[in-house]
């Protein structure tokens, strides 16, 4: 009698993390609706506009929730930016046709660290991110505008952010899309291929690539990911084929940084503390 | 029998039980004015206040008088001269505790004729993952078949029909609709479809077709805190065919005349209900031995 085996079983993390890019443009435009319009009353809004995919994409859902004629990319570079970023937000400007703005955030940023003249890259960046934000919230409130945030889920989940800065917007449609997934929803979109095959960048230092800073490629860290979220053990990993020290490298970013994904910690004292007894969901 | 069913799906307004009865009005008569074919409306679970709510249950909680009565003074202004059924969920507050429940209810153009024919409370509260619900409502004990004006009906809520035995006992009970109400946040989207929404019509479908019971679907719509319910409601008949959806994401309401006399067709193609009962007395001590089993490996 013919013996059929069943194959060898395979973690194909490239096919796991493969998404329905109509399904989800559609998912998020309906979610921008929703929670700018139906829930919150806005029919603006305002996008920091990197030239970077996250915010292009974002820029991308939500001329199509809003209407171009409704949002507003916001170019906000500093003196070390790169003219590139400038120019690549500009071919997203273009081609949505949204309105847009660009601040130059040098002499602000300057202005405070005139008295820190000894801050380290970290501390500039961070104070540039939180410079970002203030002005994207101080137009939101000019434009009657909902500024609309682009933190992918690889960046949330590594905390790969500035805390209150990047993270601070009110919504964020990309927020449970692994950056590989954003690059498969941006060349669905239409988004510039430039934008979408250029290494990512904060561009907050010269030079600087994200996946430098992470040690680990996108593509890797999101399989990675994708199976310690599901409560896989490192060993379980190893198994598949993926490198012990990258797995280690994911999982302690991860574990170190739940504190970024959460508002403040504060002393519990009572039966009614707040988020821990007395719980109310977000939109209640 | 013909039956004429609409499915409704709306996205209630958070917490807002008096809007969302009005919009539960302003549909009712939509379909009194407009003469949309029914006999049973059925909305989606817990339409009155939103899903998720947390700590919340206990602000938007009703008894089921209070919702009888309010909806018996919004009905009244344009009510048909006929009857009119409706099914709907609710967070209910009943002898001292909260609950993820149904209402079936017959209304009528005289007040005094209103009343309720049946309360479902969730059987299954998931607990799990982004679902926290046996920590703000408890859980039903009953999966019950009532007699409606238009032959045995069972209501079940949500996780209720993930388990195929709720659908088992209310079919041995005698249940020949199934009124399936919902509210399915979405989540997997590789395929076709929304993974939950698929997920779905292959549970109700295999119901439908298992037991050959006519299935009408109500599932919530609209985001809550990023949460997006999938709708998608549908009507399922006893050959577990769908004969009718409603598009994902959007409110919408379909409509369908079932027919319970396909009921007897499908059962006569697949008996499959007829040998569940002939071998129910086994599966019974069978199942006794299991629970009898799991009790003691509690104690070692």
């Amino acid at each position: 009698m013919e013996v059929i085996q069943a194959p060898e079983r395979t973690h194909d993390a490239e096919e796991l993390l493969r998404i329905n890019a109509p399904l989800v443009t559609e998912w998020l435009v309906e979610f921008l609706r929703d929670e700018m319009i139906r829930r919150r009353g806005f029919y603006r809004a305002v996008v920091g506009l990197s030239g970077g995919v996250d915010s292009s994409v974002t820029a991308f859902l939500c001329a199509r929730a809003l209407g171009a004629e409704n949002v507003w990319g916001i170019r906000m570079p500093y003196r070390t930016s790169s003219t590139e970023s400038l120019e690549h937000a500009q071919l997203v400007i273009d081609q949505l046709g949204i309105h847009s703005r660009t601040i130059d955030i040098t002499p602000a940023v300057d202005g405070y660290l005139q008295y820190e003249p000894d801050a380290d890259g970290r501390r500039r960046g961070n104070v540039m991110a939180r410079m970002r934000m203030i002005v994207l919230f101080d137009l939101s409130a000019k434009l009657n505008a909902l500024p609309v945030g682009t933190g992918n889920k690889t960046e949330r989940l590594f905390g790969y952010f500035t805390w209150h800065a990047d993270d601070s917007p009110p919504i964020n449609p990309l927020g449970d899309l692994f950056k590989t997934q954003v690059w498969q929803l941006a060349r669905y979109l239409g988004v510039p291929e430039v934008i979408v095959s250029k290494p990512a960048s904060a561009d907050l230092i010269v030079g600087q690539t994200d996946e430098d800073d992470l040690g680990i490629s996108y593509h890797l860290a999101d399989q990675i990911l994708y199976f310690l979220l599901r409560g896989y053990r490192v060993e379980q990993i190893e198994e598949m084929g993926y490198p012990r020290e990258k797995i280690l490298l994911v999982k302690a970013r991860l574990e170190s940084t739940h504190w970024k994904r959460h508002l403040p910690t504060t002393a519990m004292l009572s039966t009614t503390s707040i988020n821990d007894y007395y719980l109310r969901p977000v939109d209640y | 029998m013909k039956i004429r069913v609409v499915a409704v799906q709306f996205k209630p307004r958070k917490g807002d039980v008096e809007h969302n009865l009005d919009r539960v009005a302003e549909i009712l008569r939509q379909i009194v004015e407009d003469g949309v074919p029914a006999d049973v409306v059925v909305f989606p679970e817990t339409i009155t206040s939103g899903y998720f709510l947390e700590g919340g249950v206990r602000e938007a909680a009703r008894t089921r008088e209070q919702i009888l009565e309010a909806l018996v003074k919004r009905y009244l202004p344009f009510a048909r001269p006929e009857p009119l059924d409706v099914v709907l969920g609710f967070y209910e507050v009943w002898h001292g505790k909260y609950y993820n429940s149904a209402l079936y209810l017959t209304l009528s153009a005289q007040s005094e004729s209103c009343r309720t024919v049946h309360t479902h409370r969730k059987f299954f509260l998931p607990t799990y993952g982004v679902f926290q619900e046996k920590r703000f409502v408890a859980r039903g004990r009953n999966i019950e078949v009532f007699p409606t004006r238009f032959g045995p009906a069972t209501v079940l809520i949500c996780e209720d029909v993930w388990h195929s035995i709720t659908g088992a006992i209310a079919a041995l009970k005698g249940a020949e609709v199934f009124y399936v109400i919902a509210a399915s946040p979405g989540r997997g989207f590789h395929g076709e479809s929304v993974g939950n929404a698929m997920k779905w019509q292959q549970l109700l479908c295999n119901m439908a077709e298992e037991h050959g019971v006519w299935v009408v679907n109500a599932s919530l719509v609209g985001f809550e805190g990023g949460k997006g319910f999938v709708g998608n409601s549908m009507v399922v008949n006893p050959f577990g065919q769908v004969v009718v959806s409603a598009p994902l994401m959007r409110e919408a309401m379909i409509t369908a005349t079932i027919d319970t006399e396909e009921i007897a067709i499908a059962r006569a193609n697949a008996p499959l209900l007829a040998d569940l009962e002939a071998g129910l007395a086994d599966l019974l001590i069978e199942m006794q031995e299991i629970a009898a089993e799991q009790h003691a490996r509690h104690r070692q």
